[in-house]
């Protein structure tokens, strides 16, 4: 028998993120459009930036009418993240990986990805990275525009039930790392309760800088008590 | 027209965040506070952004609290994200169809 070329064997590690992003995106679709966007700009903003927190959040600018540069500063804090994952995943990358490949592959680093491609064993060739990405990506826009289309025609009912499920996702990635570290339990109870002071003591602040400010605060006061040493890296 | 301008900043932002490190930057970041301070970020944001938000995503109060009581226990109990997502959605439908 032939051995998967590495392309193949890309998409096929690639299907469970493709399904889970689907469902996940299908969410955003809807709420993209509940918060004034067509059909059209939700797709094209999954598709130019394939992330959740950032999207959302990005969606809620664009409804507040903020400016640009909270714009760019709300997607700096959400996804900073990314940098260190390129950073992490640069270590492990195959010769073949050239400048352009980089340049190109660097577009498909989310969560999911990351966390299939740091648990390939043996370095990572642009062919298998690009097969995830293919297969991920094509998850994320067409869910995007699957729930951008029902969110315009499906009964409220539904549609405000799917308007919680991407905030059910955001619980289900912070519970369960709360609840192992004490560190990480202290720093999503903070950033929580100033979130919660934030909105209702300071309302004039927008949406986006009121993350911002709770984001930074909990995790400068998370390294600041709870330092990580190298040997807590799970 | 000024949605694609907010779309192209976005787009642009998140694409150099993740590009600029994987192609260029290689260097190992060594300051203990940098490297906490990263490592707690997305925890911190999502924190931040799903409390009390969550609470106004389905636009009754009620049907959010219990679809929020759901995620949270599913999400204890280490259940798949996508079956802690769609749950809380179910229970905030069906809690509707009593109100």
């Amino acid at each position: 028998m032939r051995k998967k070329s590495d392309f193949m064997l890309g998409l096929t590690h690639g299907i469970p993120i493709g399904l889970g992003y689907l469902s996940v995106s299908f969410g955003f679709g809807i709420m993209a459009v509940h918060s004034g966007l067509s059909v059209m700009e939700a797709f094209i903003i999954s598709l130019t930036n394939l992330t959740s927190a950032g999207q959302v959040q990005g969606v809620n600018v664009i409804a507040a009418g903020g400016t640009f540069l909270e714009m760019a500063l709300v997607q700096l804090v959400i996804n900073i993240r990314y940098s260190l994952m390129a950073l992490s995943l640069s270590q492990k990358l195959d010769e073949k990986f050239t400048l352009p490949y980089r340049m190109l592959a660097a577009y498909g680093i989310t969560d999911e990805i990351f966390a299939v491609c740091s648990a390939y064993k043996g370095k990572i060739k642009p062919s298998y990275m690009f097969g995830i990405i293919i297969i991920s990506t094509i998850g994320w826009i067409s869910g995007t525009a699957l729930g951008a289309a029902a969110g315009e025609i499906l009964p409220p009912s539904l549609t405000a039930a799917l308007g919680i499920v991407l905030y059910g996702m955001f619980v289900a990635i912070i519970v369960p790392p709360a609840k192992k570290y004490k560190s990480i339990l202290f720093v999503v109870i903070i950033a929580a309760l100033m979130s919660i002071a934030v909105k209702y003591l300071l309302s004039f602040l927008s949406g986006g800088f009121a993350v911002i400010l709770c984001a930074v605060a909990a995790s400068a006061l998370g390294a600041l008590f709870f330092p990580k040493r190298e040997e807590d890296e799970d | 027209m000024t949605v694609f301008i907010y779309i192209a900043v976005m787009a642009g932002v998140t694409y150099l965040i993740r590009m600029l490190p994987f192609a260029f930057f290689q260097k190992k970041i060594k300051s203990v506070f940098v490297k906490s301070f990263l490592y707690y970020v997305p925890y911190a944001v999502l924190s931040a952004m799903t409390i009390p938000a969550i609470f106004y995503s389905t636009g009754n109060m009620i049907t959010a609290v219990v679809g929020t009581v759901a995620a949270f226990v599913l999400a204890y109990f280490d259940l798949p994200l996508i079956v802690v997502a769609l749950a809380a959605s179910a229970s905030v439908f069906v809690t509707g169809l009593f109100i």
